[in-house]
């Protein structure tokens, strides 16, 4: 399980996958992680110790107490809760793996949605005694708002069940009816037991009912992203490289990370929203020089004809769909900030390379995720609130929706004042097509 | 060629198993079923290529975000990875702000030769801050006793040259898998007007857009290789053949031990009577100033001999280092005053 040592190309040829993990209080979600973090070798010894010393001082326990690997900071540990979002990495000889570890409470909903914001994979943890509850719903909202592609539902605490195979198939049948209303895709159900490592990394020995993957198998063999590098090409431009030297005297190169799509030299594009037309002449990547690049290489592209062409532009084929061109976005919000949104209000706008601002010309409603109602009579929204909303902008925005392009998508709303981040927005056409869950 | 490739699976390359599996075969199928479709693409990048993309555009939105941006140098292989990553997000434009590196005068000679010739290679701008000054102006005072270390007193130096040269930004090297304190820390982590960090009010990072839009006086650290571990820094540093200092292969020392960590008999490091100098062969596994850095006994030459001694270790990179030894929150503790 552990890297492969000899066989560096295998290593050099891995591939990234990014998961987030969510549950609610007690079910067990810093120990599922601190197991597959064990089992898959990527503990070391003094983390071990420090940990086995850490359990002793504050349960008394001689168990080791697996969920203090993830909890980082002193307050954590001390209220055996986790606050933050924390980073957690490990690797197999199939994949490295990137967890973002959200903490549960109702109150963390700002986390849960950063954590999820770059996931392909979203894990929930269902407590099986407890079955799906309020939080489990809120998790799987929070999955389907934000298009994780994958979502795998690990019910745990199987060993206190008894491995019972009728509590795993009622939580099953319950979860496909939410999951239907929600929109998730490719959802599958892994009976665990994080405590003990029954189907973490290891099959289990105990419920031979179950003939399905480990979780660690599922997660080393679920395809990620096939389709980004097939959606039309986008290129926010974050930097325009200008050597003003000698040898590098008339070079001029658009700097940007290609945010889906694929670009060849020789692609007829147009600059947005300058509807300014050319053709590549090159893409470099640091002192190489390519043929294509794509999704999510960081280029440097190079155009025919002299154009102006500046941060926050949008580099896009002439021949493939076009983004949206306009200052009026519709978006779905997820609020960040205790200091609520009001319709009127004037932010700061940062979308792909983009700055502008805005004003929230309607609240259209905001979302009851527990029971998926929408409400119309109460606009004000507070932390942790979903609500559907207009913006006008000063500059207009080049922008696909969010179900389309994550990149082009998706944007955050400043505050002008505290220059804090307030608000998480996704951008929808249309919400009858947009394959969102309202 | 496929067909080829069928009936003589193992011909000339090593085709491991992973070959064989979906992604493959769906290239080898959509070819044949449409050569000239050139719009139907499952490359997926290398982990390596896309951590590598991931930092890179980071660097690129602190060069674009930020008035007077620099990078923290310390001569070891995270920031030296920086120094190549931030290359090659300019190139061919000159890297437009300088290195930093807070000097603690306590540092292996190879450490400064390294740092000099690199900062020429690269044609970057480097700024030193002492910690001796900060001493001598009283602004810092000498720890004393044998544990006696400048570490911590590199914050002060720290957050003066930050002060002195007016930096917005101050990128750093750290990484998420070095410590449970840094598993927590955003790519734009900011800073108030004191330099300190409030792990509990910190921005929310969504996507890939990043908020460094701060008051007067307040900066941000930056961390553009946060998701990378220690096993991809080495990696890269294969990958990319990125020349090291010696310290990192194995060499001759005199050493000594403390608390079953070996550290060089170096003038920097006061002994104790009963800690007797032994000749061993070491090498570095993580570069900190003398006064910190353990290091491992071990006969690797090579990156590829690093990279199998480092596979299967069984102690993380920081176990040698004596300054998160000091309590179990102590990365936290100095991270909210303002250290790196």
């Amino acid at each position: 399980m552990s890297i492969p040592t000899k066989n560096t190309n295998g290593y050099l040829n891995m591939e990234l996958l990014r998961f987030s993990t969510a549950g609610s209080v007690d079910d067990g979600k810093s120990t599922l992680i601190g197991r597959l973090l064990y089992d898959s070798k990527s503990i070391f010894e003094d983390q071990l110790q420090a940990v086995k010393d850490a359990s002793k001082r504050l349960g008394g326990s001689e168990e080791v107490n697996l969920a203090l690997l993830t909890d980082g900071l002193r307050a954590e540990r001390e209220q055996g809760i986790t606050i933050d979002v924390a980073y957690r990495y490990f690797a197999t000889p199939k994949r490295k793996f990137i967890i973002a570890d959200t903490p549960g409470h109702i109150e963390y909903t700002r986390n849960m949605v950063t954590g999820a914001s770059t996931a392909d994979v979203a894990i929930i943890l269902i407590d099986a005694r407890n079955g799906i509850i309020e939080q489990s719903k809120r998790h799987s909202y929070i999955a389907s708002l934000l298009q994780i592609p994958n979502v795998v539902v690990a019910v745990n605490k199987m060993d206190l069940v008894d491995f019972s195979e009728d509590v795993f198939n009622k939580i099953k049948r319950e979860y496909e009816e939410i999951a239907q209303i929600l929109k998730l895709k490719n959802v599958v159900f892994i009976p665990i037991s994080a405590r003990d490592g029954d189907n973490v990394v290891v099959a289990s020995n105990k419920n031979t009912w179950y003939k399905g993957e480990t979780l660690l198998h599922l997660l080393e063999t679920l395809p990620v992203r096939k389709d980004e590098n097939n959606l039309p090409a986008r290129l926010p431009v974050q930097f325009i490289v200008r050597p003003h030297s000698d040898n590098f005297h008339d070079y001029r190169g658009y700097a940007g990370r290609i945010s889906g799509g694929t670009f060849r030299v020789g692609d007829e594009v147009t600059v947005l929203p300058s509807k300014t037309q050319s053709k590549i002449i090159a893409i470099d990547e640091g002192t190489k020089s390519l043929k294509e690049a794509y999704t999510p290489q960081s280029v440097t592209i190079r155009l025919e004809d002299n154009v102006d062409v500046s941060r926050g532009d949008l580099i896009v084929k002439t021949s493939e769909p076009q983004p949206t061109v306009s200052a009026n976005v519709s978006l779905l919000i997820c609020w960040l900030n205790h200091r609520p949104l009001n319709e009127g209000g004037k932010y700061i706008i940062r979308h792909a390379t983009e700055e502008t601002r805005a004003i929230i010309k309607v609240v259209h409603f905001k979302v009851n995720i527990n029971t998926l109602e929408n409400i119309i009579d109460d606009k004000t929204v507070k932390m942790n609130d979903i609500a559907h909303i207009s913006i006008k902008t000063l500059k207009p925005l080049k922008y696909d929706s969010y179900s389309e392009n994550r990149v082009t998508g998706s944007l955050v709303l400043i505050d002008e004042n505290t220059f804090e981040t307030v608000g998480a927005g996704m951008i929808v056409h249309d919400l009858e097509d947009d394959s969102f869950a309202i | 060629m496929y067909l080829f490739l069928i009936l003589y699976p193992n011909y000339g390359i090593n085709i491991t198993p992973e070959w064989y599996c979906e992604g493959f075969w769906i290239a080898v199928i959509l070819q044949h079923i449409n050569p000239n479709n050139q719009n139907m693409i499952i490359n997926r990048l290398t982990h390596l290529k896309e951590l590598e993309s991931e930092s890179i555009y980071i660097l690129r939105e602190v060069a674009a975000q930020f008035e007077k941006p620099v990078l923290l140098f310390s001569g070891g292989k995270d920031s030296i990875v920086m120094a190549y990553l931030t290359y090659k997000a300019f190139y061919p434009a000159a890297i437009p702000f300088p290195f930093v590196h807070i000097d603690t005068g306590h540092n292996f000679e190879e450490t400064i030769t390294y740092r000099d010739d690199l900062v020429k290679l690269l044609g970057a701008q480097l700024v030193v801050g002492l910690v001796e000054e900060s001493i001598a102006q009283g602004r810092a005072v000498e720890e004393k006793g044998f544990s006696a270390s400048r570490n911590k007193l590199q914050t002060v130096t720290l957050l003066d040259t930050l002060e002195k040269y007016k930096f917005d930004a101050a990128l750093g090297g750290a990484r998420r898998d070095e410590e449970k304190a840094r598993a927590k820390e955003r790519f734009f982590s900011h800073r108030d007007e004191f330099g300190q960090w409030d792990p509990k009010n910190q921005r929310p990072e969504l996507w890939n857009i990043f908020n460094g839009k701060k008051q007067i006086g307040e900066h941000f650290r930056v961390f553009p290789i946060s998701n990378w571990t220690e096993m991809d820094v080495w990696q890269y540093i294969l990958q990319e053949n990125i020349p090291l200092p010696s310290l990192y292969y194995t060499h001759e020392r005199e050493v000594f031990e403390r608390d079953g960590i070996i550290y060089a008999a170096l003038p920097e490091m006061p002994r104790r009577e009963s800690e007797t100098i032994e000749v061993k062969r070491v090498r570095c596994r993580t570069i900190g100033d003398i006064t910190c850095t353990g290091l491992t006994l071990s006969s690797a030459n090579t990156l590829e001999d690093i990279i199998d001694e480092i596979a299967s270790s069984r102690i993380t990179e920081r176990g040698g280092r004596s300054d998160d030894k000091r309590s179990e929150a102590a990365m936290e503790d100095r991270k909210k005053a303002g250290y790196f």
